[in-house]
């Protein structure tokens, strides 16, 4: 028993030594922060097919260290700054619960740039970055209204925070434009991942009379069930057409690897700069999957409304806006919502017939 | 297919896991051994499941992976707390630490994949049956297999002599080893039959639930499992009853947003918990004499030589 101690203490120093040793080569040091596995087939493997992007473009000249299933809050913090004194001088923390740690060792280390995921605190070395995910949300509003004979979406969310708000309210507005009666049905998993529970909810979408599924949380699980019943779905996050080869629209995916290429590159040039990023479709950030499982038309409506919202002609969030109570919400940037009120929205546009759980 | 049968379908898919899982720790408990780390030989089941099926193609290959899986967890857990006499709560909760590492580890390469679902059964005639054939002869095989398991599992413990000394080692082992039983033996039998069971709970999942393996894809059904044990008071009938009553209330909180029922969905995702602590208060209440669980669960036993 001593022995195996022994052996396993001196593993330990050596596992130790090496994270925080010198490095060998003379290459930048770039570290992430991941908060699940990076199989999740979701969030954090988006971050991760980032990575290995940004690792391909510029693997010369840098090297990466990655730590997975990082849980949120206090905890998160030594994993920071684990990477911090292990000499990366670039690190990404990709999701939001991340942020108040982040910031705490950023002004520990100010001599690190730190990069946070979908937060809205920063630093002189801290920025932020975040995607657009509501353009590709209207898009797939409009699929669904065009494609559904029951009129009726359903639609898998996890919690209510605006994110995930603003995503039911861009579906419901794109969708209104085709079919201004649609209905959706919203099932909250209050889990961003059980791949368990969402193929439930799923189900229990369908047998209501949804014959669209869209989804908010993690899994391809809703995907696969809407496969199973002969239905449509839209995955999330990432490609998920293995998983219903005959029933997926199109994903709205989140593409990390050029932004991630552009900032490891300023940092290898010396121009890195805190800023705040939130990149859509038309800084490819968010990418929409092939449209697949549809006629010609509406694939055309889709690509021209892809187009349309690149090319800044389009607002998902264009005024007027009626909320739920009937009353117009103020229009801040003029012809459309401002970033603002997007990225803290919590009420339900008019047409949805559910309350925003605890409001 | 109507809306009833579809929500009794889903039910019996739900609550199929739980069942199994807690089927096996329930004979584990009953031999004395609390082992808490079926959520870990539950995810390892998964992992090893899923790799079986998609390596050959076979569900049942696939679900035999998942059983050898929980049962060499198992074999770690029992060398540990009956071999070496570690405690049983550390020992449970550093496996269901150690399972969820190691699936992810074994899973890696299974990311992405995908396998066909188990086949459901289909007899002419009977599974066209307007509302009760498909719930009666249209379940995949884990589901008749699961209830198959209870009723083995109930005659065993009650019309068996092996069953009725598995029971005397739960509840006082220094008697049974007077007697001249091995108890560490009938106790590493029952952690294995434990494991394996678990295992095949874990296997359901990516078998016949959602046909591919996502690390901590079983997201806290071990644990489920072990409190559902708890609410049968240990008694096999009751388990059935529990593992029933849990998926109902799990599914139907999900129709009843669907209908757009008025109430917070926080507060109906909690609602299986809910249900599950009322009933033991009343299990409880209802209660004559003390305690039912086995004397012995979770004590360590060292045999004087």
């Amino acid at each position: 028993m001593r022995k195996i101690l022994i052996a396993a203490t001196a593993a330990v120093l050596a596992t130790t030594a090496g994270l925080f040793g010198a490095s060998a080569a003379d290459k930048l040091k770039i570290g992430f922060i991941y908060l699940g596995p990076v199989g999740d087939l979701g969030w954090t493997y988006q971050h991760d097919l980032g990575r290995l992007e940004m690792l391909k473009a510029l693997g010369d000249k840098v090297e990466t260290t990655f730590l997975e299933n990082v849980s949120e809050g206090p905890d998160s913090e030594r994993s920071i700054e684990q990477l911090a004194r292990a000499g990366n001088k670039l690190i990404f923390t990709t999701s939001f619960g991340y942020m108040e740690p982040t910031l705490k060792v950023a002004k520990k280390y100010p001599n690190v740039h730190f990069e946070h995921a979908t937060g809205y605190k920063r630093n002189a070395n801290m920025s932020t970055y975040s995607g657009r995910f509501y353009e590709g949300r209207y898009i797939q509003g409009i699929i669904a209204a065009k494609m559904s004979k029951s009129g009726v979406l359903g639609y898998i969310a996890s919690f209510p925070i605006p994110e995930v708000i603003s995503g039911i309210n861009a579906t419901m507005l794109g969708a209104q434009t085709i079919n201004p009666n649609i209905k959706i049905k919203i099932i909250w998993a209050n889990t961003w991942f059980d791949p368990g529970k969402e193929a439930d909810a799923a189900k229990a979408l369908i047998d209501q009379g949804a014959d669209i599924l869209m989804q908010h949380t993690d899994s391809p699980a809703a995907m696969q069930v809407a496969a199973e019943r002969g239905k449509l779905a839209f995955g999330q996050d990432s490609e998920m057409i293995k998983f219903g080869p005959k029933a997926q629209l199109t994903s709205t995916m989140n593409n990390w690897g050029p932004y991630y290429i552009e900032r490891v590159k300023a940092e290898l040039d010396g121009t890195w700069k805190s800023e705040d990023f939130w990149g859509g479709l038309k800084s490819k950030l968010v990418v929409m999957a092939p449209y697949t499982n549809m006629p010609d038309d509406v694939k055309k409506l889709a690509e021209d409304t892809q187009a349309a919202i690149t090319e800044g002609k389009l607002q998902p969030f264009k005024c007027p806006i009626v909320g739920q109570d009937g009353k117009e919400v103020e229009c801040k940037a003029g012809t459309h919502l401002d970033d603002g009120q997007v990225l803290g929205m919590n009420f339900y546009v008019k047409g949805i017939d559910e309350k925003i759980p605890g409001k | 297919m109507g809306l009833i049968e579809a929500i009794i379908l889903a039910v019996l898919a739900a609550s199929t896991p739980l069942l199994l899982a807690a089927t096996g720790e329930l004979v584990t408990e009953r031999s004395g051994v609390l082992n808490l780390g079926v959520e870990g030989m539950m995810i390892v089941g998964a992992a090893c499941g899923f790799g079986g099926a998609w390596l050959t193609g076979s569900v049942i290959i696939g679900a035999l992976c998942g059983i050898a899986a929980g049962i060499l967890m198992s074999l770690i857990f029992a060398l540990m707390t009956l071999g070496l006499a570690v405690n049983q709560v550390a020992t449970g909760l550093a496996l269901t630490i150690l399972g969820i590492g190691l699936s992810g580890l074994i899973g890696s390469r299974f990311v992405g994949e995908k396998i066909s679902l188990a086949p459901h059964l289909y007899i002419p005639g009977l599974t066209d049956i307007p509302l009760v054939g498909r719930i009666l002869f249209g379940e995949d095989a884990f589901v008749y297999l699961s209830l198959g398991l209870v009723i083995g599992v109930w005659h065993f413990l009650y019309r068996t002599r092996a069953g009725l000394i598995l029971r005397a080692a739960g509840d006082n082992h220094a008697s049974a080893h007077a007697l001249g039983y091995p108890v560490l033996r009938i106790r590493m039998f029952a952690v294995m039959f434990g494991g394996g069971c678990a295992g095949l709970a874990g296997a359901y999942l990516p078998l016949a639930y959602t046909p591919f393996f996502i690390p901590g894809m079983t997201a806290g059904r071990g644990w489920i499992a072990l409190a559902l044990v708890v609410f049968a008071s240990w008694l096999p009938g009751r388990l059935v009853i529990g593992a029933y009553l849990f998926g109902a209330v799990t599914i139907l909180q999900l129709h009843a947003q669907g209908w757009g029922v008025g109430v917070p969905s926080q507060l109906m995702s909690a609602l299986p918990y809910l249900a599950t602590v009322i009933v033991l208060v009343l299990i409880s209440r209802a209660r004559t004499g003390g305690s039912t669980a086995p004397a012995a669960l979770g004590t360590v036993f060292v045999p004087d030589r």
